[in-house]
Formats: structure tokens, sequence, C-alpha cells
């Protein structure tokens, strides 16, 4: 078994396909939908961790890639070094998916990457040049 | 009404018996003894800020080479520092870009002396007949420079504004990145930690006030540029408008790169997060009243910095305690708040700054001269 955690960003014209019900029924992946933004008439994206055997896996990401949705996945990660982080938190200004948090006792900024979608806005927010996008294969943290 | 005085307190901080706590700490005291007994109980309250100030920078001096010269314009790390003063002196602004290097700055520079790291020097001049050298490159570092110490024309701004973005684009502004419509709402102060906050009227805050600055002790040199203490008040004496600034100096050497960091704000500039701190002596219950204060006895004002005018619209008045609960109510909707100044290394050096006076490294200072008391702030008229 594999786990992969991708974005899908697709156009307001693909909005008719049930991905999800793809996903499932066609490729027998477990599915965990982390995130879901869409705006009527704009683009949507969906935040999912996937997991199921390697060629179920990959043959659903060529079906979406059929299906003109754009796949991401997010093997980069944001991480945070911190030991540089001064615990401003400007990083929790940008930070809609609340990865990127204070914790209110402490004032420490927190980082929940299972909620992070990887959209990089903390990068450009930190004055201390602390959070940068690595790599790392989940598989490999287990 | 029991008074004491500055002697007093001193003696007691020579002797290991001064009564320290923090501006957080003093508040349950408060809420369970009531203001006159907290008032004879303690005799130092500690305060803490370690947010971006952007009016900083270091005077260094760097000797004299041989043969020497009158350096009439110096870089470090190929950040400009201004030279328009003595032989071999310079001052380094902490919001000065590198010529060269992105995200690189004068407050990098002095991040790198305090953290010890060489620095490379380049000055070029005219040359003259008693400083023929007409360039110089060379590396520098906080031990081979002379005097360097930090000289900030402003800082610990009593009270900050909020920031909101009102447009339909995203926002780079020194009060960080601000979302389009209404998307998020940036604060910057320590709240009931702030130095200026708990002395309102700065009745023990001074020219010669020895401070917290950087990790070593610094002092009040005057007042801060953009000083203004007339602003209006709320009932318990705080300024709702930035007020009251600070002018601080103090030697960079013996500073830690744990309380000085360069700070860069994307497409805004580089700024320099200070760690500062001031101990207020409870003289009377005045001042056991006056650091007593919340954060929801403390307001601000959110403006909207999607208004590029000197006069940004105010939006709404609202407490710390408001703004550090996460989420403001504006025009009706919910909208997640964020801090900009570390509460985190405020509460740091409040900490330890009373360690230092509880142990005797510390002391008090009374004030040589008050800062003023009023004043009126002028804009700049453009005139033909």
């Amino acid at each position: 078994m594999k786990n992969e955690r991708v974005t899908l960003i697709f156009s307001a014209e693909r909005y008719g396909i049930p991905i999800t019900y793809h996903l499932v029924k066609d490729f027998d992946l477990r599915i965990n939908i982390l995130k879901a933004e869409i705006t009527p008439g704009e683009e949507g994206y969906l935040l999912l961790d996937l997991e199921g055997s390697e060629e179920n896996l990959e043959n659903a990401l060529q079906f979406l890639r059929k299906e003109n949705i754009k796949v991401r996945t997010a093997n980069k990660q944001i991480v945070l070094d911190k030991d540089a982080c001064v615990h401003c938190g400007a990083c929790t200004a940008v930070c809609f998916s609340q990865a990127m948090v204070m914790n209110p006792a402490t004032w420490e900024v927190e980082f929940h990457s299972e909620k992070c979608i990887v959209c990089g806005l903390c990068i450009d927010a930190c004055p201390t040049l602390s959070i940068r996008k690595g790599y790392s294969s989940p598989t490999d943290d287990e | 009404m029991s008074k004491k005085s500055y002697e007093e307190i001193n003696c007691k901080i020579q002797k290991g018996e001064a009564v320290v706590m923090t501006a957080e700490e003093v508040l349950a005291l408060v809420a369970e003894q009531g203001v006159k007994k907290a008032a004879q109980k303690v005799d130092v309250v500690t305060t803490g800020t370690f947010g971006p100030m952007c009016s900083s920078g270091a005077f260094l001096n760097f000797g004299h080479s041989d043969p020497p010269i009158r350096m009439n314009k110096v870089w470090l790390n190929d950040v400009p520092a201004y030279a328009g003063i003595a032989a071999v002196d310079a001052y380094i602004g902490a919001t000065e870009y590198s010529e060269t290097r992105p995200n690189y700055g004068g407050a990098h520079v002095i991040e790198e002396l305090i953290a010890g790291n060489d620095v490379r020097l380049k000055a070029v001049s005219y040359g003259t007949d008693c400083y023929p050298r007409k360039e110089i490159e060379t590396m520098i570092n906080k031990d081979s420079l002379n005097e360097s110490f930090l000289f900030n024309p402003r800082n610990a701004y009593q009270n900050y504004a909020a920031a909101t973005n009102s447009t339909n684009k995203i926002l780079h502004t020194y009060m960080g990145v601000l979302l389009p419509k209404f998307g998020n709402i940036t604060y910057s102060t320590a709240g009931q930690l702030s130095p200026l906050l708990n002395d309102p009227y700065l009745r023990t805050i001074g020219i010669g006030t020895r401070i917290f600055l950087g990790g070593t002790e610094g002092y009040v040199a005057w007042n801060g540029t953009q000083h203004n203490p007339s602003k209006p008040r709320n009932d318990k004496g705080i300024p709702l408008t930035p007020a009251a600034t600070l002018s601080l100096v103090g030697d960079l050497k013996a500073m830690s790169p744990q309380y000085i960091r360069a700070a860069v704000y994307k497409n805004y500039g580089i700024s320099l997060f200070v760690g500062l701190g001031i101990p207020i002596p409870i003289l009377d219950e005045e001042m056991m009243n006056f650091v007593s204060i919340r954060d929801e006895d403390i307001s601000t004002t959110i403006f909207d910095y999607g208004v590029a005018e000197r006069s940004r619209p105010a939006l709404k008045t609202v407490t710390y305690a408001q703004l550090r609960s996460g989420l403001v109510e504006l025009n009706g909707k919910k909208i997640r708040t964020a801090p900009l100044s570390s509460l985190f290394k405020a509460r740091d050096i409040a900490q330890t700054l009373k360690e230092r006076i509880q142990t005797g490294q510390f002391l008090l200072s009374s004030p040589v001269a008050p800062l003023p008391s009023s004043a009126k702030i002028n804009p700049l008229e453009i005139k033909e």
C-alpha cells in the first residue's frame, strides 16, 4: 500500500465530474479530503490523502490528468525551522488552512503539517526566513 | 500610603531581597490582594517586547588603517552605511538594502556582528593630505571594531495600530501580509507586557533609564522620533493610538542574537526585531495601579491599509484581549487576527530581566530628566 498527498486543481468546467466517486469505485483508493475550496465560476482545489496499491494510485493519477484536472503531488512540504523562528506570528496571518497557529498558552508558533495545503504564503510572510519548502516522502516518515 | 525610593529598591536588589515580578505575573497578585497590598509587597515589575522596529541602527568605529583613510562611502557586506561623520565612523541603518544580495540588509549586518561573524568592509575616499588612502577592503568583526553601539532613534512604540485590507488584492506591508477583502487583521505589541503601556505617563521612564536591550544593559537616550504623548487616552490613561516612543542606546558587542534579529518583509523591506525590557519600580500605589493593566484595558484602532494615504480610515476600536482571542468581528464578519511581535520572546525578556534584578546583576536608575509630556507631530507638506 502506498500513500500520496495530492492537490487537485480544476477549472469551473470540470465541476461535473464526481472525482471522489471515481477514485473510490474505479481505483479502489481510500481517500481523505483534507481541504476543499471551490469558488463558483472560478478555479477549485481539493487536497486529498490517497491510499491504495501503487498500480491503482498511478492509474488514478493518469485518469485525473486525462480529465484535465491538474494534479500537484504534495511531496514538497512546508518545513518550519524551529530554531530560527522567533514566534512572531506573521505566518499565522496568511495561513487559511490553520496549519500555522499560535499556541494560545505559550504563544509559540505551532505547525500542523496534516492541515497544510503547501500554498507557500507563509514562506513569503516569515520575516526571519525560517519557513521553506522541503522534500519529504510520507512513506519514509512512517 | 507607603512609598519607596529608587535607593531603597536598589538596596534590596543588592541584598538579593527585592521582590520582582513580570507585568503578567503581577496581575494575579493584584487580583487576589488588591493594589495597595501588592504595592507594599512588590518592588519591581519587569516588562518586555520583541517586535520589528525599523528605526534602529548601529554606530561603528573601524579603527585606522595604515596609511589611513577618511572613509567617504562605506559598505558592510555590500550594504551601504552612512559615512558622513568622522574618518572611520559610520552608521549602519537596519532598513538599508544590500546592493547585491536579495533579502539582506543593515539588520542582517547588525545581527552578524552581534553573532561574532566576519563582515566585509569596503570604503572609498577622495584622499586628503592627512588621509591619503583612497580605498580599502577588509574583514571586520565585533572584536576588531572599536566602539559599536546600537543607537535606535525610535523604539518601544507605546501602542500601535492594527491593520487590515479592504482591497481585492494581497498587500505586502510592514504590518505583514494583508489578505484581500478583510482577510485578516494584524497587530504588533506585547499588550499588557509592553514597556510603555505599563507606565503610561512615563513617570519612571526618562533620559538615563537603564533598560534591557538586545540581551544586555542599555539606556534611554532621549525621547524617540515621532514621540507624541498628547494622543487621546482611555480611562486607564492608555493612549488609544501610537503615542510615546524612546530613543535607545546599548553596546552591540554585549548583545545576543537571541534578542536582536533581522527581519524581512517581502515587497516592503528590511527591519530589525529588537528585544527590549524595562523595569518599572513600584514607588507607590499609583505605579502598581499602572502596571496592573490587562489586555482588556488596552485598546487600539484597526486601520484600513488598503487606503494608501497619510490618514488611513479607522475602522474599529478593539482591545488587545479581543485581538489575542484570534477573531475580531468587523462589518458583521469574524476576521482572523495575527500578531507580528513575539509575545513568546517578550515573556522571555521580562523573565530574564526579572532574574537579573533578583540576583543583583541589574540595578534600577532614576531618570536624569523626564521625556516631553506633550508634543505635536508635524506632517510633511509639499511646497513649491
